[in-house]
């Protein structure tokens, strides 16, 4: 997202916006990537982001590879480049890469004649997220400029964080990321945003809770002190959600930890469009993909 | 007869404090006499418009033999040294196997009589194997050639060893070299906006300041020599001018890197500006370059570590940590501290002759009379460009490719025989 201009993400939302249509035919097809290639790479775990692409790519009517890490040539120690290399040798237009490295993608884009799209980055960046994030947002809310969106969790290590603060920001979107100093890092405010360590302190004044996972080798790490007390802090429950504004969003890129950043009644809850953010997410991928091969041609 | 006799040059001697045209003869490997030189010699060098100063020495180069050999062997580094101005290295003990005992010591020693470019000067691990458990021989590898000890690439973490470590080299009459870093608080570059932005872990100026804090507690109380490695902050720099102030045995060194580059050369992900330690913020750098100026910092010291490609071609997160810096150094230097006009050229000199002689304790880095016949000649308006692809060096990984720099050596000769000509 550090990237794109504003005017390029409406111009992708939008985009986005004409494939949602696809979605709802009988037949879920259109020839814009046919013959084309799109290999995607993923280097680390995923579900949803996965298959979205996979998804995507396919209702583009592309051929599409997919390559994951495990049981891969990269146990035998082969290298991100050497692998990406050997994929594109075979003949691929774009690759998508999910990589555990921030600026993996960055890497493989100055060495490859394919197109790089960025799956998730390490703790650097998730564009397509942050994208569906905001098409989900304006979907529900009508616009994103003026709204004030509060992203709670592990911030330092969170991409997914990243990504919305540039994208929220450059829409013209006020950012206040909340959770603990020992998961905030204060230089984030250079990104836009504002810091809050209290929840309780910006349910009231915010359009949008966006929880992000916590991932629990942060408390091995002594990154918080128990799951519990986090839980606690942190997370978003029937009681707090009484004292946000009425039709506050509430988001979560998943998987969710229940009962952890979100108790189950919140999360299938009529605030939450956690659901909602994955069926966007075909459709900003499908715009994503089709850009990217329109920007080749 | 002399053997070499160099001509009309601007003569820049530290230690004696002369800086006028003058010749110098050299004959059977030592500095005969400066002055003005009528007599013949074997073989007479013109050095009119170019500086004739005692041969450059760098404290700190990582040969990489023994072990890989494939980045670095003593006989490449010294002819990057050459190349580069250096008639004396300091060669860094984190080889495979590490450089811990006197055998070790020895086959560099042998190593570098074989290549017969530069000095090379072995420092010895402090700890055997450079695992911070247990002291290494430092005794025998001082009677073998070892002129001081450091287990650069991390820093003593116990307090209790490096207090003994402190007592033995105080003992052997050596310097303790430290790369002040303290490992618990670990990342791939320096803490701050720029790495928040990238997603990258960050190690923040505290983790070298914490251990230069607790060692300068033990210098005082043990009156052993200490050398501060590559510093790179601010608050480093002011801590080291306070243990001057203070008079305690302390000297320091700073690299070209270090003096130019901030964490912002990390914003591609370019592992060529991956280094340890890390590149900080342009405040550290000014904070440096003045610790430079007015003597704080003792020595440059270029860090001249070799990676090979398939080390830095990877993510930034999993590439080796590591600049080369032999070859382009004098101009780095020059561009930082000279072009800047924080400092002139004798002062510049003076941080790459005389201040690293003192900080190893050799009798080196001067042109008197009788001294060893290692002399550097440089074209201090010599305009270049920094070409990787010509480096003596094996290794490439070096963020300077196609920089424009101005002075460069010319000539450099060591123990009175021409070692590089260019």
């Amino acid at each position: 997202m550090d990237e794109l201009s504003a005017q390029e993400i409406v111009h992708l939302l939008d985009t986005a916006e004409s494939f949602k249509e696809v979605s709802t035919r009988s037949i879920k097809k259109v020839p814009a990537l046919r013959g084309k290639v799109v290999a995607l790479l993923f280097f680390e775990d995923s579900t949803r982001t996965r298959m979205s692409f996979e998804l995507a790519a396919s209702r583009l009517s592309a051929d599409v590879l997919l390559f994951s890490s495990h049981g891969s040539s990269v146990t035998k120690g082969e290298t991100t480049l050497d692998t990406a290399r050997n994929i594109e040798a075979m003949g691929v237009d774009i690759f998508v890469i999910r990589h555990s490295q921030s600026g993996a993608p960055h890497m493989l884009a100055r060495r490859l004649a394919a197109s790089v799209v960025n799956a998730g980055d390490g703790q650097h960046e998730h564009p397509t997220q942050a994208l569906l994030d905001i098409f989900t947002i304006r979907q529900r809310l009508g616009n994103v400029e003026g709204l004030k969106v509060a992203i709670v969790g592990d911030i330092a290590h969170s991409r997914v964080a990243r990504s919305n603060i540039l994208g929220l920001r450059k829409l013209g979107a006020h950012v206040v990321v909340v959770g603990p100093p020992t998961l905030v890092p204060s230089a984030i405010r250079a990104m836009g945003c504002q810091i809050s360590h209290s929840l309780d302190d910006v349910l009231g004044e915010v359009d949008v809770v966006n929880m992000l996972r916590i991932q629990f080798e942060r408390f091995s790490s002594n990154q918080f002190p128990s799951v519990r007390e986090y839980s606690r802090l942190y997370g978003m429950n029937s009681q707090r959600l009484k004292r946000c504004k009425k039709n506050v969003l509430i988001m979560h890129p998943g998987p969710i930890n229940r009962g952890v950043e979100l108790t189950s009644d919140v999360a299938d809850g009529p605030n939450s469009c956690i659901l909602q953010q994955v069926t966007n997410g075909l459709a900003i991928r499908m715009a994503v993909l089709y850009l990217v091969s329109q920007g080749r041609q | 007869m002399n053997d070499i006799l160099i001509k009309n040059g601007r003569v820049i001697d530290p230690a004696s404090g002369r800086d006028e045209v003058a010749d110098v003869a050299i004959a059977r490997g030592k500095i005969v006499r400066v002055g003005k030189i009528k007599a013949a010699a074997r073989q007479t060098i013109d050095a009119k418009g170019c500086i004739v100063c005692p041969g450059l020495i760098d404290v700190h180069v990582h040969c990489r033999e023994p072990g890989h050999e494939e980045e670095e062997t003593i006989a490449t580094a010294s002819a990057a040294a050459v190349a580069g101005g250096f008639t004396t290295i300091v060669a860094m003990p984190n080889t495979h196997p590490p450089m811990d005992n006197e055998t070790a010591v020895l086959y560099v020693l042998q190593r570098a009589a074989e290549a017969g470019l530069a000095r090379v000067l072995p420092v010895g691990c402090i700890t055997k194997g450079r695992e911070g458990k247990e002291l290494a021989e430092m005794g025998s590898m001082v009677d073998a050639g070892a002129v001081a000890f450091s287990d650069d690439g991390d820093g003593v973490a116990s307090s209790e060893l490096m207090h003994r470590a402190l007592q033995y080299a105080a003992m052997l009459g050596v310097p303790l070299m430290q790369h002040c870093q303290d490992g618990a608080l670990a990342g791939v570059m320096n803490s701050g906006e720029v790495a928040v932005r990238l997603g990258l872990g960050g190690i923040p100026t505290s983790a070298e300041q914490i251990m230069l804090r607790r060692d300068l507690e033990l210098v005082e109380r043990v009156g052993a020599r200490y050398h501060v490695q590559h510093v790179t902050s601010a608050g480093s720099v002011e801590l080291v001018r306070d243990a001057k102030v203070r008079r305690l045995p302390v000297t320091a060194e700073a690299t070209p890197h270090h003096l130019l580059l901030t964490d912002v050369g990390c914003s591609s992900y370019d592992p060529n500006y991956k280094v340890n330690p890390t590149l900080r913020s342009a405040a550290d750098v000014e904070a440096l370059r003045a610790g430079v100026a007015d003597g704080t910092i003792d020595c440059l010291a270029t860090d001249h570590a070799p990676h090979a490609q398939e080390e830095k071609e990877l993510e930034f997160g999993l590439a080796a940590f590591g600049i080369v810096g032999l070859e382009c150094a004098v101009g780095l230097y020059a561009k930082a501290l000279v072009q800047t006009k924080l400092m002139d050229w004798p002062g510049l000199i003076e941080r790459m002759t005389l201040g690293p002689a003192r900080a190893i304790g050799r009798p080196l880095g001067t042109l008197a009379a009788g001294a060893a016949a290692d002399v550097t000649l440089i074209d201090s308006k010599a305009r270049w460009t920094v070409d990787t692809g010509k480096f003596r060096s094996r290794s490439r990984n070096c963020p300077y490719d196609g920089w424009k720099l101005v002075g460069r050596p010319v000539t450099t000769i060591v123990g009175g025989q021409v070692k590089f000509s260019l």
